[in-house]
């Protein structure tokens, strides 16, 4: 991990807004049969974020290679490129507040045009693509901007229940700048009819949530001839101004 | 009316799934040549001050079961109690040690090992110290939202009687969940989703 200080921007170092787990899905959601067994039954110790939470490792852009960000090329053989319909997804990584959240490192991953994961857990009879790994990762400008080219994955039947599918979905890990903020989602597609039908969607109590969770289809950011366009905004947990707090200098 | 706030809502977590690895540790799980390696899998180096130690860490579902599938990554101070992070404005931590590290549980045995060093204690609020933690966030298939924990050590009875964390578990036949055992440099660290022993996890 390489770390890229920005000095010219004194860091925050308020406590965190309070997580709404009302907003979230809750540990244990039956219809989604994974978690009737690792979802913790007892009430959780709240508490004001501490000095360990507030903290969080920050990751330079030196770390990323060329094509980090096009999962289009990067595992593919050269002058190859992975099946599928190409797109671009880009937003911005934003905090409760509003504001953009520069820095923050996102991980994606996801399957292929034919809805089959790279990995060795996985039984879906759909083929490999051989130029497609599935993986990316970027980290936001400024602004807290980001974008990356992939192909747009496929849905995929899993066991939960006999015959359940996944809509069409990115991955997306994200680190902020607290480990507080840490979060993985993921993403839809407009007008994708598997979204509502699906058990791990359906975690979600509110609908209004899970529609934060939808990229909308953005033809003006398309490329003519080349890859269509959907935007996805990430919001992560803002934070409080630290000029009412206890400030820990001097310990 | 009233003003408004103009705040946003944070984003609804979804599982992380069975293939976390290939986006978080694609090495791991066989996708080479996208990363060069996978990130947190080295905290320390040979320059790193502290005391050497390693933390094998398992979670364990309702059955019992170990799961082969879930993901941890740590965070935590340097030696000297600071940790490497912007945000850390009471001085300069190690430069090399990370205080990040991720790691998948092993396919077979559900173990996990991180090679780290023990931290020194932070401050809870001015005056008043932690006592020497380790935090764990946890994602897995079955996860819906990444769990938030800590890991204490055995063998700073004096700390934990007084960290005001702890403190605050108002179950006391509990405590013991947060806290790892010593066995020879290896601290072992089970984390029970469910249960008698489930591990307190953290709010916060």
């Amino acid at each position: 991990m390489s770390i890229d200080p920005k000095p010219n921007r004194q860091p925050e170092i308020g406590a965190f807004f309070q997580r709404d787990r009302s907003w979230h899905p809750p540990a244990y959601t039956p219809g989604y049969k994974t978690s009737v067994l690792r979802s913790p039954q007892k009430a959780l110790l709240s508490l004001d974020t501490t000095i360990s939470e507030i903290t969080g490792p920050v990751f330079g852009h030196g770390m990323l290679g060329e094509l980090d960000n096009d999962l289009i090329h990067n595992f593919a053989q050269p002058g190859e490129s992975a099946i599928g319909e190409r797109i671009i997804v880009y937003g911005r990584v934003l905090d409760e507040r509003g504001k953009g959240v520069p820095g923050a490192l996102l991980e994606f991953w996801q399957a292929n045009a034919g809805g089959r994961y790279r990995h060795k857990k996985e039984g879906y009879i759909a083929a490999l693509d051989p130029n497609f790994g599935g993986c990316g990762r970027t980290i936001t400008g400024e602004d807290g901007s980001y974008a990356f080219r992939t192909i747009k994955p496929g849905p995929y039947p899993w066991p939960n229940g006999v015959n359940d599918w996944r809509p069409a979905h990115i991955h997306f890990s994200v680190f902020g700048h607290g480990f507080a903020q840490r979060l993985i989602t993921q993403m839809y597609f407009e007008g994708d009819p598997l979204i509502w039908l699906c058990p791990i969607v359906r975690t979600i109590p509110d609908r209004a949530a899970v529609e934060t969770l939808i990229a909308a289809l953005d033809m003006q950011s398309t490329i003519p001839m080349d890859a269509r366009a959907y935007k996805f905004d990430i919001v992560l947990r803002g934070r409080r101004s630290s000029v009412f707090e206890n400030r820990l200098e001097g310990n | 009316m009233v003003q408004s706030l103009n705040r946003l809502r944070e984003s609804p977590s979804q599982t992380a799934g069975p293939y976390v690895h290939i986006g978080l540790t694609p090495n791991f799980c066989g996708i080479a040549g996208v990363f060069e390696k996978d990130l947190g899998t080295e905290m320390v180096n040979d320059k790193t001050k502290g005391e050497r130690i390693t933390v094998r860490a398992r979670v364990l579902d309702g059955t019992g079961t170990p799961l082969k599938d879930a993901l941890i990554e740590i965070w935590q101070a340097d030696a000297a109690g600071l940790y490497n992070s912007p945000t850390e404005i009471r001085g300069a931590a190690d430069p090399n040690f990370t205080g990040w590290g991720r790691m998948p549980t092993d396919m077979v045995s559900g173990e996990c090992l991180f090679e780290t060093i023990k931290p020194g204690r932070v401050p809870y609020k001015p005056g008043l110290l932690m006592a020497p933690h380790i935090t764990f966030w946890i994602v897995a298939r079955g996860i819906n939202l990444g769990l938030q924990t800590r890991m204490y050590f055995a063998d700073e009875e004096q700390a934990n009687a007084e960290d005001p964390v702890l403190a605050r578990i108002e179950h006391r036949s509990r405590v013991p969940t947060l806290i790892a055992s010593r066995q020879d440099d290896v601290y072992v660290f089970d984390i029970h989703l469910q249960g008698d022993n489930e591990t307190v996890f953290f709010d916060v």
